[in-house]
């Protein structure tokens, strides 16, 4: 494929095209994917994530600029929910990144999440490929605005950055389970705003009761729009990431990641044939009637089905 | 394969008026395509930069300044420049009848005027999309 080769290159519109390929799940994905994976695994991957408003796009325009002066190539990828009714979407994030957009070492990508869960969109993974291979030193995901469960973000990332912003709720909040667990880093953004003190403190006594077997987790106090606290933020990710690297973490890391990914391509295949055998589209509406007339029940009707498919397969 | 078709919209210029755009940017959403929206003051070397990086297939253009003969065949050529003219461009705003055959010569697709109801944009993005 001549896509290939001008993605390796580094050229734009191939690359745009490419992203285009994965997100759209078109037919050459997989072959395309496969082509490209040996060159992949030299980008450094940033998640940012955090709940809507905590001010993440401005955060990531000025970790551009910081990264850009590090002498950094910077892909973006921005995702934004798609609409759960017409299925469409109006992708913003970029709005606050725009001063970057002529820089020809910067690359931003909107993607709509698409129906996917989780807070980053189905194809981040192979769109992060496809970056990676494209020569891009650092590669950030700013995940959609989140609540609570939305944590796929530490699946594509080496490093997650937790913004959180004053005002948010009492510590209770703070203890939960869920997203309040996933930050390598916490950034506390709006430094400026009432009730940053009360928010760094609780924060940090959350941290506290974590287990100590684990790595420390530092705490940044930033103000994106005033464009302070960004350097000490770049610095304290550059120690972060060379502590893991280091040790065995972000081996460890990357290949959990990549454990999840073997299972979740495993599932989605099987799937895809054991519906291909049973023709479940077409039998759906059958078996469905069966169920609720009671001549069938649920757990052996199924049972059976399986073992035929893999005695014949 | 899910393809969706994916329109960016942009306000090129210095004119601040941003309510049609962010109207037909809603408008197309709630149409099931996915709207990349870059806020006021765009130059068209970053309008054509983002359609690019974006991988649209549309491009629309909102202007009420009185620009819209200057910019929008400026946003055309630079698409062209940049191995995008299959990207199709169509414009919004304060226009003057008299000037859409201006735009259309210099590769406007398409001019919507004050007044449009959002069913002629989505017929018109539905009659050339691939």
């Amino acid at each position: 494929m001549e896509l290939i080769e001008k993605v390796l290159k580094g050229e734009t519109r191939a690359i745009a095209k490419a992203i285009t390929l994965v997100e759209n799940n078109h037919p050459d994905k997989e072959k395309f994917i496969d082509s490209i994976y040996s060159e992949c695994g030299k980008a450094v991957v940033w998640g940012i994530t955090g709940p809507p408003g905590a001010g993440k796009s401005t955060l990531v325009d000025k970790l551009i600029e910081q990264e850009r002066k590090n002498g950094k190539k910077v892909a973006i990828i921005a995702v934004d929910p798609s609409s759960p009714f017409s299925g469409g979407a109006v992708l913003g994030d970029r709005l606050r990144m725009q001063s970057h957009a002529t820089d020809p070492n910067v690359f931003i990508r909107s993607m709509a999440s698409r129906g996917h869960l989780g807070g980053v969109a189905g194809a981040t993974t192979d769109a992060v490929r496809v970056l990676d291979a494209a020569g891009f030193d650092l590669i950030i995901i700013e995940s959609i605005g989140v609540g609570q469960t939305e944590i796929e973000i530490i699946e594509v990332a080496d490093i997650v950055l937790l913004v959180l912003v004053p005002g948010m709720g009492d510590e209770i909040q703070a203890m939960k389970a869920g997203v309040m667990e996933i930050g390598d880093i916490y950034v506390l953004n709006k430094k400026d705003h009432d009730g940053i003190d009360k928010l760094e403190a609780e924060v940090k006594y959350m941290l506290s009761l974590k287990r100590h077997d684990e790595p420390e987790n530092p705490v940044v106090l930033t103000s994106a729009v005033e464009n302070d606290g960004i350097v000490e933020l770049t610095k304290t990710i550059e120690d972060y990431y060379s502590r893991l690297k280091n040790s065995d973490m972000l081996q460890n890391k990357r290949k959990k990641r990549i454990k999840e990914e073997i299972q979740q391509i495993l599932s989605s295949k099987i799937m895809i044939e054991i519906n291909h055998y049973l023709e479940t589209d077409k039998n759906l509406n059958k078996w469905a009637e069966k169920l609720i007339n009671g001549e069938i029940s649920p757990y052996s009707f199924f049972n059976d089905k399986i073992k035929n498919f893999l005695k014949e397969s | 394969m899910d393809k969706k078709v994916r329109v960016l919209i942009a306000k090129p210029g210095l004119d601040g008026h941003d309510r049609g755009a962010k109207y037909v940017a809603r408008a197309l959403k709630d149409e099931g395509y996915e709207v990349i929206y870059t806020g006021l003051r765009q130059t068209p070397d970053s309008i054509v930069a983002t359609a690019v990086q974006e991988d649209v297939q549309f491009v629309g253009l909102s202007l009420l300044s009185g620009a819209h003969k200057e910019l929008f065949p400026k946003i055309v050529d630079k698409l062209r420049e940049n191995d995008a003219a299959d990207i199709h461009v169509f414009g919004g705003g304060v226009i003057p009848e008299r000037d859409i055959p201006f735009l259309k010569e210099h590769g406007v697709e398409a001019v919507f005027t004050p007044g449009t109801p959002i069913k002629d944009v989505v017929e018109f993005i539905e009659s050339v999309k691939l």
